[in-house]
This record gives C-alpha cells, structure tokens and sequence, in this order.
C-alpha cells in the first residue's frame, strides 16, 4: 500500500531570539488535502515556527521540505513563489486602501498597451472572492471603515487568491462569527479539495475536531507529538497542551452581589449605540454577547468617554456622572480593557514596567514630582508575579511577549488603579487554555473583592462558563437579558439575531 | 561579531561615531585638540544643542516644530529692545521667554485641539513670527546693547568656561530629569510611541502636546537671547534656518522622527557631531559649501545606520 507523502515537512527546527529559545528541535508535517491542527499554550511556539515557513523570521538550524525537496525560504518573497501563504494573528492590511486594493497588493493587474490598471477586472474577481465567502461588501470599500472581524475576511480572501498550496491561518476566525466560521469551513473544504495543505492555528478545540484531520502539539518550544484528531479526545489533546488534564475550564464562583456600581440609561451613540441601558453591581460579572457590529465596543466605549455620547445618563455608585474622556472615566473608577491590544492596549517600544506602571504613575509620585522607581518596580514585580506574566524582566520590551502575557500584563495594569468597574473586551482573545484559566481566576478575585465586571465576548462557553448575568446586544439595542440558570447558545443566539422593533 | 556585541555597539552609535569623528580630526589637523578650541565648540554648539533639546520633547511625541527659528529672532528683539529701554536684565529675559512660551501655546493649541498637522501648523507659524519680527524691528538690527546683557553670551567662568556652554548643560540636567524622573517624561514617550492607548490610559494627550511645544519655545526664546547677546544685536533675520540644524542633532542622537524612543543625552550628542564636523572641516580650510554637502551625507548615514538597527 502506497504511503501518502507529506506536502511540506519541516525536521529539527530551532530558532532563538534575545534572551528566550523560542523553538527547540520541532518537527512538523502537513499533508495535501488536510488540514492540520498546530496548538499549544501561548509561548508554545506555534507563531514562531509559521513565521519561519513564511520567511518571516530566518531558522537557526533544521530543515524544511515541500514535496519531499529541500527549500531555503529565505524571506517572505520567496515563501510566496514556494507557494506557502500566510494570514497572520495580526492583520496587515492597508487601511487607507480599498478591499479590492489590498486583495490585488503587488499582484495588481494591468490592461492595454499602457498597462493601465485593471480596476474592472480587479474589482469583478473581488466580488467572485468576497462572494465565495459569502461576505456582501463592496469592493471598493476603504478597508479603515471595516471592523476587526471584517478584515479578517479580507485577509482570508487574499491567501486564496494567490493560489498557494500552503496556505496557514493563524487564529483565523477569532473575530469571526458562528456564520461566518461556518462560511469559512466551506472554503477550507473547497481548498482540501483541490490538494492545499492547511495549517490551522488555532485555540478553539471545538472548531479544530470540525475541521482539522491531524493535530501537531507543540509546548514551550517543544515538540509534544501528533495525532489524527479521529483518534483523540479534547481532554487528551488539553493534556499535551498543557502538561496536565485541566479539570475545570470555567471557574465560576457565586459571590454576594452588592450595590449597583455603574448604571447606563437610555445610552446614545451615533447609530452605533441605540437607548442601552443596563447596571451592574458590585461582585458581579456581567456578560455582553452579540454579533460582531452589534455595537458592544462602541458602548463601551462611549461609557469610557473614548466617544461622545449622543444622549443619555450615566450613574457610578448612585450619582450622575458627565465622562467626556478616558481620564474622566478612570477617576470615576471605571477601567476599560481593549479588544485591540495593539492598537490600543500597549505602548509597543516602552517596556513591561512601563507599560503597566502608566495608569498608575501618580501614586509613585514624590516630592519634587519625582517618580519613586523603587516603589513602582515592587508594585509591578508584584503583579507580574500575582497574574503569572512570563517575562525575563520587568524591563524587557513588550512587544517580545507572546499574545497571552501582554494581555495579562494589561490587565495588571487596570488592577494596580484599583477600579470599581471594569470593562474587559474579549478578555481571551488569541490566548491559550491554560492563561485563559488565569484570567478567569483573576476575574473571579476582583468579583469577590467586591468590583463590578463587565465583559464583553464573542466566545460562547466563556460567556456561559464564567457570567453571573448576561445581556445581549443587537444591532445596537440591548434584544434581551439572561440569567446565568436561564442562559444556553440557543438563546444567547435567538436574542443576537433578533432584531427589536 | 557576536550579536549581543553587534547590538551594544549600535545602540551607543551615536557616541561612537562622536568619538571616532574627533580622532580622525585630531589626526588630520593637531589645531583642533586644545582646550581654546575646544571651548570654541562648545560655545558654537550651544545654541543648536539648546533649541534641539526643545525640539527633542516635540520629536519624541512624534510632532514637529519648524518654528523655532522665527521664535529665536522675536524673542531675541524682544529682549534687545527692552534692554535698550530699561535696563532691567530680568525683565528683558523674562519677557522673552514668555513670548517664547507664549509662541509655543499657540502652536500647541493649533496642532492638539485644531488638529492640525505639526507640519503645517508650525510652517504657517513659522512665517507668521518671522514678518512679526520684520514689523517689530522694522527691518533693521537692534544693536548697541548694554555690557550686562553682552554677558550672557560671552562671560566665561573662570576665565574659560564659556557661559552659553553652562547654560545648556543646566537645561540638559533639567531636561533629562524630566524625561526620565517624572511622570510627565513617561507621558511623553507614552503619547510618542502610541496614542490612542496612551489617551486610553487616561493620559491627557492634549495637554502634554501642549506643553511640549511650549517648552520647545521657551527653549527658542532662550536660544535668541545668547544669540543676541554673542552677537551684540538682535537681527530680523536671526535664527533663519536653524530649525533644521536643530532636527538634524535630534536625528543623529538617534531619536526617531516617529516619536517614542530616543534621548536628550543622545541629542546633545548629535549637536556636538554637528559642531565638531563644521569645526573639524573649518580648521582643515574646507570651503563652508562643501560643509554643507558633508552635513548632509553625515545625517544620511546616521539615518540609513538606525534603519538597519531595526
């Protein structure tokens, strides 16, 4: 019987950076047809590894393979012609260009004997693309105007439309919705078909047994093992993940519910935020679930003071408050936590400490407005260790963390300005299972402080697992409000569909 | 090179190429080694080395200010006219500085509430001060100024310390202490390397633009009142062009034009390559045009050196 050989094999694949072995000795194979499942805890190395398949990033030693021939991928230009495709974690489209722009950058095609651009054909084979996905948009929309979710799409369409026979997804549907997901299964299934090898990074286990065939493990820079997903069960893969079998997934704990810390009415924001309102109390966890463009950020943000709200009232602890920017906001003790950590959340070239030191500078402030470095690095040392932040130093750059610890390390942060009311957006996103436990476990300790906590999330059995209450937002209208007993998918979905009259 | 070494030598470029420019001029031309010289330098750098760390707090929020040049010349008039007219060396110094800080205000509410590019905000102000200080002086130099204003720009300490020498280093300690020790230092870095969480950490982003520009001006106005004061009158057409000199030093001390990383330190560092580079190639009788070539190859370098850093 004829062995099936692999599409691309990568042996022994090593790299290190400054300070840290990102990878040590990892084997790799995807096969045509398939797709493979990479996953690990974040630090595993699985980011790591695809940067050096996509020339991103140089590999110290191994090899690499692609139908069963030696290849040197010696940058991104060449991954490219090897026909190896990436959509990385974080997007990089251009955001003054249109879709049709971005889906053609540097493959642009040109008509006549001035080899002017051809913006017919470009914009008609976008539409073909958009519409395989079944994504109505026009082409020649600016991408700047899409939300995360949508650009992802965008970012998916492009790696097809190369023709790659390689093509990896880096947590590819974490912006996404169930429809679009499933939308999004269609297409790989359709790309298996014609041969493709997909590697598929991903931390949703659900989606993984959906779609994948083979599984690869991969933890602190090490390879694990493998094993096709028909022969392995969630509990088993979590294990090798994470070096031990995770008993429970979402801590919940019932604590006393006190006052009402923060009280919305009637919010209005343009015709993004439609007469929200809602409260919170003190050690309670409030869940916000809707479908993307639902308006929860904007909301959010509008009770931050980041936008103007168009009308409305806001109560923190009783008493009318006038919030006209994130200062405000905080001195009213509210904190709020960003869906987009890289934009919004750190500062990428200043360190740890600096980074999570900067709500908080005031308090460090002796006379002479000299800021008492010695204080500030115990407060920050204590945190780090309090939420487990892996990093070599409180002095080390952020943006050499991996995903899951600058997140954690953000939170920290809105901890040390010691909050009434916090708001977290997607507090999980693109974090691995076991930091995912943390931050639910961190959660869970401010509640029992007696802080009210708002969060907002696309992830279903997060919602489920870890809220006291959760209301659902629809097309900027709150469609409905559950108890944490009355609460399942079905009816968290009914409501985020549901359009109010 | 082993890479920990690589990386060590060009995160110190800045000095190193410094040190290295003194050898090659040492050994090329021995005038250049003594103390007399060297004093030269340092009153020639002073000017640049204090508008550039003005233009350094402005830089490292990722703004810009070219209308530095224009603030140096009114506030120069400015304090040579009232020095003329009174006597009074504090009046004249604090006028002047607050006209600088006052210039700097202007700039700052344009550019954070008026959201208007740094760019533009600061050419249009550029030329606006600039015909201010052609309407104020009407054109003519304020000259003959009295023996206690010619002091400032030309006393040294100790017999060889010269006094514009001290004064910038008094406001690089200054400077570097804010940077570094204060909460305000990190805000600026903070709203340098990314505004939009530096706004959403609950940073008044406005008001620290706001600032920096008025420090910067200040740093303008301090800057006339040497010139002034070295040159024995205060010139319409003072300070033309120096904003450019002044960005050129906070370039080459390795601070990044996009705002976020760099220091004053390195600024000072990069004015005195300047300064030394023009003394080096005047002592050496290079015709000051092809100075101006060399200038500019220098900051080519230095730019193309910290891409390949990154």
């Amino acid at each position: 019987m004829e062995i099936k050989k692999p599409l691309l094999e990568m042996i022994n694949i090593s790299k290190s950076f400054p300070g840290v072995k990102a990878l040590q000795n990892v084997n790799l194979k995807a096969y045509g047809g398939e797709a493979l499942a990479l996953v690990g805890e974040n630090g595993a190395g699985k980011s790591t590894l695809m940067k050096i398949l996509s020339g991103v990033y140089k590999k110290d030693e191994g090899k690499i393979l692609i139908d069963g021939n030696e290849v040197n991928v010696s940058g991104i230009s060449d991954a490219e012609n090897l026909g190896i495709s990436i959509i990385h974690q974080e997007l990089s489209l251009l955001p003054n260009l249109t879709i049709y722009e971005n889906i053609f950058l540097g493959n642009e095609k040109y008509s006549g004997a001035f080899r002017k651009l051809d913006k017919k054909y470009m914009k008609e084979k976008s539409t073909e693309l958009l519409s395989k996905i079944g994504f109505k948009i026009k082409p020649d929309t600016i991408v700047k105007n899409l939300n995360v979710g949508e650009m992802q799409m965008i970012e998916i369409i492009k790696a097809i439309s190369k023709n790659s026979k390689i093509i990896i997804m880096d947590e590819p549907t974490t912006a996404l919705t169930d429809v679009e997901t499933k939308k999004l299964f269609e297409v790989i299934e359709k790309l298996k078909s014609h041969g493709i090898a997909i590697i598929y990074i991903s931390h949703r286990l659900d989606e993984i047994f959906q779609i994948c065939d083979s599984v690869t493990v991969l933890r602190d820079g090490k390879y694990i093992g493998d094993a096709k997903v028909k022969q392995v069960s969630k509990d088993d893969l979590i294990a090798m993940m994470v070096g031990r079998k995770l008993d429970e997934q979402f801590p919940y704990r019932d604590e006393k519910k006190g006052e009402v810390l923060l009280k919305v009415e009637n919010l209005c924001y343009k015709n993004k935020v439609k007469n929200v309102s809602f409260y919170v109390r003190e050690g309670e966890i409030l869940g916000i679930a809707g479908l993307m463009g639902s308006g929860r950020t904007e909301a959010a943000k509008t009770i931050f003071g980041e936008y103007k709200k168009s009308s409305g009232d806001i109560y923190v602890g009783g008493k009318k408050v006038n919030i006209n920017s994130p200062k405000d906001a905080i001195e009213y003790g509210i904190a709020y936590l960003s869906e987009d950590r890289k934009k919004e959340g750190i500062v990428l070239n200043m360190s740890v400490r600096e980074n999570m030191s900067i709500c908080n500078l005031k308090k460090y402030e002796n006379s002479l407005k000299r800021i008492d470095k010695k204080e500030e690095l115990e407060d920050v040392n204590t945190y780090i260790k309090k939420l487990s932040v892996k990093t070599p130093s409180p002095a080390q750059l952020i943006k050499n963390l991996s995903g899951g610890n600058q997140q954690k390390a953000i939170i920290a942060k809105w901890i040390m300005v010691s909050p009434k009311v916090l708001i977290i957006d997607e507090p999980t996103r693109g974090i691995d299972v076991g930091a995912k436990k943390e931050i639910y476990e961190v959660l869970n300790e401010l509640k029992k402080m007696g802080k009210a906590i708002i969060m907002i999330s696309s992830d279903m059995p997060e919602i489920l697992g870890v809220s006291d209450r959760i209301i659902v937002m629809s097309e900027g209208k709150l469609s409905g409000e559950l108890s944490r007993k009355e609460a399942t998918q079905e009816n968290i979905m009914k409501y985020a569909v549901s359009i109010n009259n | 090179m082993s890479k920990d070494i690589k990386s060590n030598l060009l995160k110190y470029k800045s000095l190193l190429g410094l040190v290295l420019l003194c050898i090659v001029i040492s050994i090329i031309t021995p005038r250049f080694l003594n103390v007399i010289n060297i004093m030269n330098v340092l009153t020639q750098v002073s000017v640049n080395a204090i508008l550039a760390i003005g233009m350094s707090f402005v830089i490292l929020t990722g703004g810009i200010d070219l209308s530095v040049g224009s603030t140096l010349a009114i506030s120069g008039a400015v304090a040579a006219t009232l020095i003329k007219s009174n006597g009074s060396m504090v009046m004249a110094l604090v006028v002047a500085l607050a006209i600088g800080a006052l210039i700097g205000l202007l700039n700052g509410i344009i550019i954070s509430k008026g959201k208007i590019q740094a760019f533009i905000a600061t050419l249009a102000t550029m030329t606006i001060f600039r015909g201010a200080t052609l309407v104020y002086t009407n054109g003519t130099p304020v000259s003959a100024l009295p023996e206690n204003f010619m002091l400032i720009g030309n006393k040294k300490l100790a017999g060889i310390i010269p006094m514009p020498a001290v004064i910038t280093l008094v406001v690089l300690l200054i400077a570097w202490y804010v940077l570094n020790e204060t909460r305000y230092g990190r805000y600026v870095y903070a709203l340098g390397g990314n505004e939009d969480s530096a706004r959403l950490s609950g940073i008044n982003t406005d008001k620290i633009k706001i600032i920096v520009y008025v420090i910067c001006g200040i740093m303008a106005a301090l800057s006339g009142v040497i010139v002034t004061s070295r040159v024995g009158s205060a010139s319409p057409n003072a300070g033309t062009g120096f904003e450019l000199d002044a960005i050129a030093a906070v370039v080459l001390g390795g601070t990044s034009l996009a705002g976020g990383e760099g220091t004053v330190v390195g600024t000072i560092i990069g004015a005195m390559i300047i300064g030394v580079l023009n003394n080096g190639l005047n002592l050496m009788n290079v015709s000051p045009y092809y100075q101006l070539i060399v200038k500019g190859f220098v900051i080519l370098l230095a730019i193309l050196l910290d891409k390949k850093n990154k």
